[in-house]
């Protein structure tokens, strides 16, 4: 809606619901606007200080009620911006003498700017001082006054704070100068003021506008005698735009050279002040300290907050638990709601902790809510913590390079220079984001929650940018499909249990693709990895598990019928051959069992076998092992089933029976198998040998293991032996794939002519249902006869 | 915030809502436009398919289960989509049925930004679980994708 509002001031004019300002005004009422913007609505002044405003301007009351009744306030009841600048505009006629017309807003060419001789708000005054002449010229002159320029590098007000001080005690002197220059000019404004002083001096002088000749000419004089804290910048860079600026009033014609000249001037000068703006602005800034800037901790204020820090964290370093800051903030007497809100703020990485930083920041949040500050929407610059180290730095860079004209300095959450905030602001928004692109190589740690931390504390200990610590967090989820993670972090999982792998992480939310990953990284890991066998990367493992688990039970279910026999055969993919050559004999048996129905059978004759039990303390696993590797062909489902077992947490007792399993037959592989097996765990690998033990075990030793799990277990136990059992028998295990294969087909073929006629059954029974069905609609007109 | 967006190139839900575990809200937001009690009450009914869909995952498979539970149900006029957290926490989405461009990987990541923004609340100290939620930043996130209307 405005065209320039909030501080850009680089377009030449405004055109504003019918209002045509120069851009001099328009900086001048958009600052006066910010100023009376007490609630930085953005939107609306607020009538109190739009009313001192009025009051200031030294216009009669009756004045000040047309005026407000021309630019629609009182029709209104507020004043929105436009309302404000036409006000402002109306106060400029009228105190030029020209009666308030609704159309002099636009025909009066060089207004001069509206003049305010309050000098109650260094706001204002501190205008007033800008546009005013300089510190020795008590006369007034009409507002022709290349305040913009001046007001430009006043950035928050803070320039000129101090001057303005001083220069309002003077003011009241004049009656007729609305603004009375200090008689010594502060350190920066005057620069600034002379200079804009000499443009108007020079250029009026040669016009024959109203009034400021007179002006001029003492200020003319004034200024090379105010000298006050002379900037040596100042006065270099004076004299030369001020020989230009002479040079081009004269060329310009007299009419519209008070407009022409204020862009011109102020352009030349703005790029000249600016630099030593800068640089007086932070002298001034840093000495007026929180005063403008109410979000600046001054360094007092920085002392105090880590004494408080010490005396919950005696480490600087280190970090404040979310808990104990809260009891220390409540202790504020503050809002629950407030304080959730100023925590949110300052708790810049979202960890649930504080730093020394983030502490310091809401600290001087709470103190400044409590002194009547309203809590800002996001955190201000100065409060960020990356922010606090580079800020002196940056300011100056920024400012130098910016010409327009910072937003007013009144507004409570300050914020330096346009390029300024969005700079920063856009800084951490640029780090975190590029974070979530660039984090993945440098960082390819897996985000557990420990690992989290650890790197958050680093990383704040030494000081480096903030969108780290939190860059793993937020990088957690892209970067966990990309399984950059070191094995380390592989051997993290690996060393819960499965199941707790997969879902203990945050960051690994359920993602299957993820989990799969993980297993398939677990897997390349292997010899460590508890459970899952090396090649075949799992599909995502409910897929596998359920059809496997459906399988179990169709399994089951036909071993009830067709007898244990088949069940037996029926080959349950874990169906480890019997691997070991000893045990060849025994091999058919050993497959029977692992199928579910071969659990059963292995029940019936269990007690048999309990008692060997025992025996599999040791053998077992290295029987599973090396019958795991001979069932390549199967590893797939026996990875499925491991994972399902897994899942389901096989019991001790397979430990056991593995052990009773092998006895004998794999000693050999004993040594070796032992600790691999340990390694990878006692839970995962008791299903699998389970199985694999029953195939195993020639007799019926096996059995025992007549349950579930062991069927599950055989298969883990087939999938794991595979592993390390591999190179050693590969004769025996040809063998055995060979025999189970042979087992497998011809359990196939049962279970697929069982199939075929299960679903000629189901035809006929389709058929006759339809047949019924038809029957029934016939007979049904007549059932009520 | 700009006008009159109405489901253009933006996010595009018309009611956000925030469940808690023992199913009461959290947190609802809808687009003022509309009749608020009717998206009230959709979220309350979707919350029986949310149900469904968490037991129908299985007991043993709860560690592979999805957050993102997907189209819960659809309506000729609307569509609403489910996420539940590990904390039995549910986000329901209820999207404009004519709003055809967003596709399911948009939903999913509208989630994942919920989600991240709820943990970010669950991270501030004065925040009680259980508590409505007050947050600002949350309600920035959940402006962004709600349907921009004027």
């Amino acid at each position: 809606m405005r065209g320039g509002g909030g501080g850009s001031g680089a377009e030449p004019g405004c055109k504003m619901e019918g209002l045509t300002l120069s851009e001099a005004e328009q900086r001048y009422y958009c600052d006066l606007f910010s100023y009376c913007d007490t609630e930085s609505t953005k939107k609306v002044a607020s009538n109190g200080r739009v009313l001192e405003l009025f009051r200031a301007a030294q216009l009669p009351n009756d004045v000040v009620m047309q005026i407000m009744e021309l630019c629609g306030a009182t029709r209104l009841g507020y004043f929105g911006r436009s309302q404000f600048y036409i006000a402002l505009k109306l106060v400029a006629v009228a105190q030029s003498g020209l009666p308030l017309r609704v159309e002099s807003l636009n025909t009066v060419k060089d207004l001069p700017l509206p003049r305010f001789v309050v000098s109650k708000n260094e706001q204002e005054s501190r205008h007033t001082a800008l546009y005013s002449s300089d510190a020795d010229n008590p006369a007034s002159y009409s507002g022709v006054i290349p305040p913009p320029p001046g007001r430009i590098q006043v950035k928050k007000g803070s320039v000129s704070h101090d001057a303005v001080q001083q220069r309002t005690s003077t003011d009241q002197q004049e009656s007729t100068s609305p603004v009375v220059s200090p008689q010594q000019s502060p350190p920066t404004s005057p620069h600034t003021w002379r200079k804009h002083n000499r443009h108007p001096s020079g250029g009026n002088n040669e016009r024959p506008l109203a009034g400021p000749g007179p002006f001029w000419a003492p200020f003319s004089e004034a200024q090379p005698g105010s000298s006050t804290s002379s900037d040596p910048i100042w006065s270099g860079h004076s004299p030369p735009p001020h020989q230009e600026n002479w040079v081009s009033f004269a060329d310009t014609p007299p009419t519209s050279a008070l407009l022409a000249m204020h862009p011109a001037s102020v352009q030349d000068q703005t790029t000249v002040r600016t630099v030593a703006s800068a640089t007086t602005a932070n002298e001034i800034r840093r000495q007026s300290s929180s005063y403008d800037d109410p979000w600046k901790i001054t360094d007092e204020q920085r002392q105090y907050y880590v004494n408080q820090f010490k005396t919950i964290q005696p480490d600087l370093n280190g970090f404040i638990p979310g808990s104990a800051a809260k009891e220390f903030f409540t202790k504020s007497k503050l809002p629950i709601l407030e304080l959730s809100h100023i925590w949110e703020l300052s708790d810049f990485d979202k960890d649930g902790a504080l730093t020394l930083d983030e502490f310091c920041a809401a600290f001087h949040l709470v103190v400044a809510r409590k002194n009547g500050y309203d809590l800002p929407e996001k955190l201000p610059e100065s409060l960020m913590p990356k922010l606090i180290d580079l800020e002196d730095s940056t300011e100056v860079g920024e400012q130098t390079g910016e010409v327009g004209y910072s937003s007013s300095p009144a507004e409570a959450p300050p914020s330096k220079s346009p390029s300024m905030p969005s700079l920063n602001q856009t800084w951490p928004e640029l780090n975190q984001s590029s974070e979530d692109t660039a984090i993945v190589h440098p960082v390819p740690i897996r985000m557990t929650p420990s690992k989290i931390h650890m790197q958050e504390m680093e990383l704040k200990r030494t000081g480096s940018d903030h969108a780290n610590p939190t860059s793993p967090l937020l990088v957690k989820p892209p970067d966990l499909p990309e399984e950059n993670k070191m094995s380390s972090s592989v051997k993290f999982t690996a060393g819960n249990t499965v199941t707790d792998g997969y879902s203990s992480s945050d960051s690994y939310a359920s993602d299957p693709e993820q989990i799969g990953s993980t297993v398939t990284r677990q897997r390349s890991h292997s010899g460590t990895s508890p459970d899952n066998t090396a090649p075949p990367p799992p599909p995502p493992r409910p897929h596998p598990s359920h059809s496997r688990s459906s399988s179990l039970d169709m399994n089951r279910s036909f071993s009830v019928t067709p007898g244990q026999q088949q069940a037996g055969v029926v080959a349950y993919p874990p169906a480890v051959p019997p691997r070991p050559q000893p045990s060849q004999g025994a091999g058919p048996h050993v497959h029977r069992p692992v199928d579910a129905e071969g659990l059963i059978a292995h029940t019936s004759t269990s007690p048999q076998q309990i008692p060997e039990q025992p025996n599999f303390a040791d053998f077992s696993q290295f029987e599973a092992f090396a019958v795991s590797g001979v069932n390549k062909e199967e590893e797939d489902e026996i990875e499925t089933h491991s994972e399902v077992l897994q899942v389901e947490k096989p019991s001790d007792s397979a430990s056991s029976l593995r052990g009773a399993k092998a006895d004998g037959r794999v000693e050999d592989k004993a040594p070796a198998n032992v600790p691999t097996s340990a390694a990878k765990g006692t839970t995962p690998l008791a299903p699998p040998p389970k199985p694999i033990r029953r195939r195993l075990k020639s007799e019926d030793e096996l059995r025992p293991e007549a349950e579930e799990h062991t069927q599950k277990t055989g298969v883990i136990a087939a999938v794991l032996a595979s592993q390390p059992s591999i190179p050693r028998s590969v004769g025996k295990d040809k063998k055995a794939i060979q025999a189970s294969i042979r087992r497998n087909k011809e359990t196939n073929t049962v279970l697929a002519r069982l199939n075929s006629e299960l679903q000629q059954q189901l035809k006929d029974v389709l058929e006759e249902r339809i047949s019924l069905e038809v029957q029934l609609e016939q007979l049904r007109p007549f059932s009520h006869l | 915030m700009g006008g009159g967006d109405g489901g253009g190139g933006d996010k595009m839900a018309v009611c956000i809502a925030v469940i808690a575990k023992e199913n009461y809200p959290l947190y609802i937001r809808s687009v003022p436009t509309e009749n608020e009690l009717k998206f009230h009450y959709t979220v309350h009914t979707s919350l029986d398919v949310v149900d469904e869909k968490i037991s129908a995952m299985g007991k043993a498979l709860v560690d592979q289960r999805e957050l993102y539970l997907g189209l819960l149900y659809p309506t000729e006029d609307y569509k609403v989509y489910g996420y539940v957290t590990n904390s039995k926490v549910k986000f329901v989405m209820v999207v404009d049925s004519s709003n055809t461009a967003l596709r399911d990987n948009e939903i999913r990541s509208m989630f994942r930004k919920l989600h991240n923004s709820y943990t970010d609340i669950m991270c501030n100290p004065f925040y009680n679980p259980g508590d409505r939620i007050h947050s600002r930043a949350f309600d920035n996130t959940v402006n962004s994708m709600m349907m921009q209307v004027c």
